[in-house]
């Protein structure tokens, strides 16, 4: 058999410049929209910028960031989101799934009942939380007092304060519990049966069959779910604000993080300095590493979650 | 065709991050290089519409700041204004940022005046107030000082804030305000009632910086505080007086009990409702702005009340009278269409009597120039007059303007929130920190 003649390099050369031609909407968009910026990033935070002048100061902005403590603080704030309250939506909203998958009547009405949270604005939403929880005058304190307990100061309290977010954030999960209930009820039923005959109990047929099952979904929802834990802003600021009593103060310089910046994430980090303080190179620093942790963390969890795919 | 594709794409990356760099440049007019009117003669300047942005947003705030423009519209006919309400610092800066900045800009914080100077956001108003001959001296040294960075006058006072003490004469019981942090903490306790438990049900003074106004800048002039070195770096850790005022205040915070001062604090109405503490007759004494009036007149008419300066350090009986005053910054934004129909306005709204005087009477701000607090269309009773004293005090002071104040500003109240709680155990080391932080940030941005 003949082997097949390669193609003159003018074809070649034609058949790259089409691909490339396909190809250049997105290959625009990517430079614009990542590439550019990203490239700006790295480049700002070589320099003292006040989003009017610009000095270079070398690896002045990233010394920095080894002595600001609040920098520090906010990291551990953030990574606190993503160990406890990721995992706590997930589990939370995989729950609430199984549980409607389970019900004989009114599936209709508890999961239009779990996913209504979700379509509350999140403004409005954090604003009622803190209200429910407020220590002195809020219903949830004054019903645990029926029963004896002395309830936190939820909002108020650094060491309670990441945790009621995160019960806040356990109220919102039903886009991710509406998903989960799709993947749980696309889970063949036979492959139920087989593991039943063969002797398999719930917890078994649970972690053998639907675990694996629905790990895409799973990878998805931990992977937008991180994503989202590092970018955590809005919540962590209105109840901050409106816990701290400074609600509506007009023109004043509000600063994230109350009570005693337990509730300072890093994206607000961010702002602050570069868009409250100009210190604009300073807050490209801090983006870079917030990129960086997000590429991190997701390729952790694509490797994770590749193994449990393979058991599938 | 890989490499070159290569090289265009990295000179497209490096233009467009160079020209990135550039960002309000924008050619424009700058002050001065338009015509002006030479003294009386205003028909000069050409016809012209200039946009004014302010933060006002409420109806009646709103209505007030159209009255005092309507002084500068019969007296500049041939220039239209248009108002814009509800605009926050933010939106000024990126404005100015992207070449859409407004004529005129106020701002209701002279948190960023430091940072507008330096960058030039606003532009440098000394060649024109030197080439109309306005007359500074008219205004207290404080106005001045917050209104200009580095030699830079790139803003002016419109109108201040000035803050004192607030009592409520039924809670006082036939007490006389207190002159000193002393007499301040005695009538505190005296006044203060708590139910069987000890939990606090009327308190007379309330210490804490979380509580509403009183923040460390509003506190600060209680013992003449300084916040800063002459060559900028943070004197908060040297100056005795921080130490004098935080051992004062975790006294009496002590005395109350830290959770149950807090537990009471948090139950409080909004500070800007008409549930305010205040208002209700929870809270005997309190530090709080001129504007309060307004709110009392308007939330609790029948409340009966008085006003006074804020007490100070014993042994700076010399202050008394005095307090902090900062209030709300007008300028011309760098890339204004008509920087001079711009400065005309400016001038207008800082300096004619008749439009201070609208303003204060509308908002109850205080007026910033000696004629329209003389002024006999200036609405004013006992309790007004006291913040009129107040900010024209020679001692009365203000936040030094600082590229960094918002930061510095939160270092200590952060540090103050543990010290509050008894956090802290060594106040002079806590202070310490909080000047290493101040000053880290200030060789951040450039010393």
């Amino acid at each position: 058999m003949r082997p097949t003649p390669a193609a003159p390099p003018a074809r070649r050369r034609r058949e790259g410049l089409r691909a490339l031609l396909w190809l250049s909407p997105w290959l625009i968009g990517f430079a614009v929209f990542f590439v550019y910026p990203l490239a700006a990033t790295v480049y700002f935070s070589f320099h003292r910028y006040d989003l009017f002048t610009l000095e270079f100061v070398g690896l002045d902005n990233y010394r920095y960031l080894l002595t600001d403590d609040r920098a520090l603080t906010s990291i551990g704030n953030t990574l606190w989101l993503v160990v406890f309250m990721v995992p706590a939506q997930l589990l939370f909203a995989l729950g609430v799934a199984w549980l409607v998958t389970r019900l004989k009547a009114g599936a209709g009405f508890f999961r239009t009942v779990f996913y209504l949270p979700s379509l509350i604005p999140t403004v409005a939403g954090t604003v009622a939380f803190v209200f429910l929880l407020n220590p002195a005058t809020g219903p949830m304190n004054q019903f645990l007092e029926l029963f004896g307990i002395a309830g936190p100061d939820w909002f108020g309290d650094k060491d309670w304060a990441k945790p009621s977010l995160t019960l806040l954030g356990m109220w919102g999960t039903g886009n991710t519990m509406v998903i989960f209930l799709a993947a749980l009820l696309d889970v063949p039923k036979h492959l139920y049966e087989a593991a039943a005959l063969d002797g398999a109990g719930a917890w078994r047929r649970f972690r053998s069959v639907t675990l694996p099952t629905i790990s895409p979904v799973l990878l998805f929802s931990a992977v937008t779910g991180v994503i989202y834990a590092l970018q955590y802003f809005t919540q962590a600021m209105i109840a901050a604000r409106v816990a701290s009593g400074s609600t509506d103060s007009p023109g004043s310089s509000f600063t994230p993080g109350y009570p005693e910046m337990s509730t300072l994430t890093l994206p607000q980090w961010l702002f602050q300095m570069g868009f409250r303080d100009f210190s604009m190179g300073y807050a490209c620093v801090l983006a870079l590493l917030l990129f960086a942790a997000s590429m991190l963390l997701t390729l952790v969890l694509l490797r994770r979650f590749r193994g449990l795919e393979e058991v599938s | 065709m890989n490499r070159r594709f290569l090289t265009l794409a990295t000179a497209a990356v490096a233009a467009a991050a160079l020209t990135a760099c550039t960002a309000g440049d924008r050619s424009a007019p700058a002050l001065g290089s338009q015509p002006k009117p030479s003294g009386s003669a205003a028909a000069a300047l050409p016809a012209a519409t200039i946009e004014l942005w302010h933060g006002f947003s409420a109806d009646s705030e709103v209505k007030a700041f159209e009255d005092a423009v309507a002084g500068f519209r019969k007296k500049f006919p041939q220039i239209t204004v248009k108002l814009t309400k509800g605009v926050q610092d933010d939106q000024i800066t990126q404005a100015v940022r992207g070449g859409t900045a407004p004529d005129v800009a106020a701002s209701f914080t002279t948190d960023n005046v430091a940072q507008w100077c330096r960058s030039g956001v606003f532009q440098d108003l000394t060649p024109v107030i030197a080439q109309d001959g306005v007359d500074l001296s008219v205004l207290p040294a404080a106005a001045r000082s917050y209104t200009e960075f580095e030699g830079r006058r790139c803003t002016l006072p419109m109108l201040a804030d000035a803050y004192g003490l607030y009592y409520n004469k039924a809670l006082m019981k036939g007490e006389q305000p207190p002159k000193t942090l002393s007499e301040l903490t005695a009538l505190a306790k005296k006044l203060t009632v708590r139910d069987a438990d000890g939990n606090i049900e009327v308190a007379g003074f309330i210490p804490s910086v979380q509580y509403y106004e009183n923040s460390p800048s509003h506190l600060g002039p209680m013992v003449g505080a300084r916040w800063y070195n002459e060559d900028g770096t943070s004197a908060i850790g040297s100056d005795p007086a921080w130490k004098k005022l935080l051992t004062w205040q975790k006294e009496l915070i002590d005395w109350y009990g830290y959770d149950k001062l807090d537990r009471f604090r948090k139950g409080l109405g909004d500070e800007w409702g008409a549930e305010h503490p205040f208002h209700e007759g929870k809270v005997a004494m309190a530090v709080d702005g001129e504007w309060r009036n307004a709110m009392i007149t308007g939330d609790a008419p029948d409340l009966d009340y008085g006003t006074a300066p804020v007490p100070v350090a014993d042994d700076r009986p010399e202050l008394y009278g005095s307090g902090f005053t900062a209030g709300t910054v007008i300028g011309v934004p760098k890339g204004a269409g008509h920087p001079q129909h711009a400065w005309e306005l400016v001038k207008h709204l800082t300096t004619d009597t008749g439009s201070l005087v609208t303003l204060s009477n509308a908002l109850r701000n205080v007026p910033t120039t000696r004629a329209a607090m003389d002024s006999p269309d200036l609405k004013k009773d006992a309790n007004f007059q006291t913040f009129l004293d107040i900010f024209n005090h020679p001692k009365t002071s203000t936040l030094p303007p600082n590229v960094n104040s918002v930061f510095n500003q939160e270092a200590l109240t952060t540090f103050l929130v543990e010290w509050e709680k008894g956090s802290v155990k060594d106040l002079d080391a806590g202070l310490a920190g909080v000047d290493k932080r101040i000053n880290d940030k200030h060789t951040l941005s450039g010393g």
